[in-house]
């Protein structure tokens, strides 16, 4: 049993709209990730994903609040703490997040230097600027960076690059897991391709202990993570090792999900992708059963009554539906024929 | 596809320069092509390689350095307003941003209403207009009902994308452009709106330009591809002979770039 470095227990956290509706963006999510191991989250926008980002960091600021569940890393429970103490003590050195729109959060007006300069002064005021610098300097050559980076101005660096230059800086101070929330979906494949082999190398590394990568790319996390979660409506309704998931889904949600997958490779011009028909539910209102069920080929009455719990399957996964795995095995099954024929 | 294939756009020496002197960047760079009539061509090429400049200048709101735009084997004339606006009934475009390609002022009513006005549609009934924007909202599959009295931005981002669809299909042009139109766009509303393309296609006939940086979708939907590299195509062909017998480096490289999953992903070559 190797080490945890982090666990969640039953997190919600809701969002407070203008006129004090309370939205259950994540609803009691737990998840574990083992030293060594990456876990991807996907699901389409809206889903609350990103809302799961933001409240694993423990640091929450209106309208988002906590509501209940707790955060454990590396064996500290960081739920009940201040969220100044967190800015001091957790976020950077403990966990660290690069944020969807990473190309914007470099400030135009400093240096690529005097921006990290910021960054580790905020924990440790004491570092002179040339031991930021050698410290920048032989992180950003480990990564695969060029050290002039350091001189230039955000507004001198290409897309991909920007990227880059911001998953650097979150892991200077080698936080022990890193979030990673959608870093490639502004990129084109190529520079895609640049920031994933990046994020794999700070494993190998050992800049951070673990990964959790965000992204609605199904392909993209079967490469990248070791486990995937699928999330829907601020609920996981699947989990389990990446193969599991990719190529056995359970859930007929994670099913749907599968099938907008497009790769080129040969065959795919013949496959039919199928998209999940309607959208998600409102979660101002969410409703009674299954969230799934409105959009759902398999529902039956009973779907729509109760609440559905995580069910655990074969093989240390999970799947959230009232149908057992051989029942839906066997729809997907029957399914795939009927397409053949 | 029939024998006798009629040219709908084609273009000789083509080329795009901006700045002069030593800031001198050449972003199309003497390209020749021809799009048939019906066909799905799309434009693959990483960022900076061009594509969205070649698209303004099919488009008429780039003037080429140089080249000219053949439309329908006639030159293209687009020296004053009149002949632009005549030209522009003929293409369309589909941006990447859906959330900046609206009028925020506009309800959605009045975009589509704007379509028919602009096909001749003026003097119509007003049910016999009513009956044609119901139409166009459920060849995308949204609900008119839903829709009426609302304004663009109270709409997701791919329902955004599949009303620019819906516009389209109201304005019936020779040629769409579509220019990046899924790369805001999370996977699942992906599938869906590459569908209504190609559904527009074979139903209207329009040839679409499809651009992209992501070859795994120029390959789903494509007949034609052309690769784009510095602003100069490398490599065209039918979609199965650029993609599967992929003949340029450049061309293999762009393919080894999409994360794959039947096979591995070599992620050495970066």
């Amino acid at each position: 049993m190797s080490n945890v470095i982090l666990e969640v227990r039953e997190l919600t956290t809701k969002w407070v709209t203008r006129f004090k509706e309370d939205i259950y963006a994540v609803d009691h999510v737990s998840l574990k990730v083992e030293e060594g191991k990456s876990l991807g989250i996907a699901g389409e926008s809206g889903c609350g994903k990103s809302t799961l980002a933001l409240s694993l960091m423990g640091y929450y600021f209106p309208p988002l609040h906590y509501v209940s569940g707790e955060i454990i890393i590396d064996g500290q429970n960081i739920t009940g703490m201040k969220p100044d103490d967190i800015r001091k003590s957790i976020l950077g050195t403990e966990i660290s997040y690069i944020p969807q729109s990473a190309m914007n959060a470099l400030n135009p007006t400093q240096k690529v230097i005097s921006f990290i300069e910021d960054v580790v002064q905020a924990h440790d005021p004491y570092k002179t600027k040339q031991e930021i610098y050698e410290l920048a300097r032989s992180c950003f050559e480990t990564l695969g960076l060029p050290a002039s980076v350091l001189q230039q101005y955000p507004v001198e660096l290409s897309g991909g690059m920007k990227q880059r230059t911001v998953i650097a800086t979150s892991v200077i101070l080698f936080p022990k897991i890193l979030i990673a929330d959608e870093p490639s979906s502004a990129l084109d494949v190529t520079s895609q391709k640049m920031v994933i082999k990046m994020l794999k190398n700070l494993m190998e590394n050992g800049f951070i202990k673990s990964l959790i990568f965000i992204t609605h790319e199904l392909p993209l996390l079967y490469n990248v993570t070791d486990d995937i979660m699928v999330m829907y409506a601020g609920q996981i309704v699947e989990g389990g090792s990446a193969k599991q998931v990719v190529f056995d889904p359970l859930h007929p949600y994670a099913k749907g999900l599968m099938g907008s997958i497009i790769v080129p490779e040969q065959g795919q011009r013949n496959v039919k992708l199928t998209a999940i028909p309607g959208v998600p539910p409102n979660l101002k209102k969410p409703p009674a059963g299954c969230r799934f069920a409105e959009r759902c080929k398999y529902v039956r009455p009973d779907c729509k009554v109760a609440p559905v719990p995580l069910y655990s399957a074969n093989g240390g996964r999970a799947y959230r539906c009232i149908l057992s795995e051989e029942t839906l095995r066997a729809a997907y099954l029957r399914e795939a024929q009927r397409d053949a024929s | 596809m029939p024998a006798e294939r009629k040219v709908c756009l084609s273009g000789s020496g083509l080329t795009k320069v901006f700045g002069f002197g030593r800031r001198k960047t050449v972003a199309v760079d003497h390209v020749d092509f021809s799009f048939y009539e019906g066909e799905l061509v799309s434009i693959v090429g990483e960022s900076g390689s061009g594509k969205t400049t070649f698209a303004k200048m099919l488009l008429g709101l780039l003037k080429p350095t140089e080249g000219e735009i053949y439309f329908q084997g006639k030159k293209r004339d687009i020296s004053t307003q009149k002949k632009r606006k005549e030209y522009w009934k003929n293409i369309q475009a589909i941006f990447q941003d859906p959330y900046s390609s609206y009028n925020i002022f506009r309800k959605i009513d009045t975009v589509l209403l704007d379509c028919i006005h602009m096909r001749g549609g003026r003097g119509l009934p007003r049910a016999k207009k009513l009956e044609m924007m119901e139409e166009a909202c459920s060849f995308v599959n949204l609900k008119f009902e839903e829709l009426t009295n609302k304004y663009p931005f109270e709409l997701s981002g791919g329902q955004m994308q599949r009303l620019m669809i819906a516009r389209v299909f109201l304005l019936k042009p020779k040629i769409l452009l579509a220019d990046e139109p899924t790369s805001m766009i999370d996977a699942c509303s992906r599938a869906t709106i590459l569908d209504e393309l190609m559904q527009l296609r074979d139903e209207i006939g329009m040839t679409i330009i499809f651009i992209t940086h992501d070859i795994g979708l120029a390959y789903y939907v494509s007949d034609t591809v052309y690769i784009m590299e510095r602003g100069r195509f490398v490599e065209h062909g039918s979609a199965d002979e650029v993609i599967l017998r992929p003949k340029g480096a450049y061309t293999r490289r762009l393919i080894s770039d999409v994360p794959k999953i039947y096979e591995e992903w070599d992620l050495s070559t970066v």
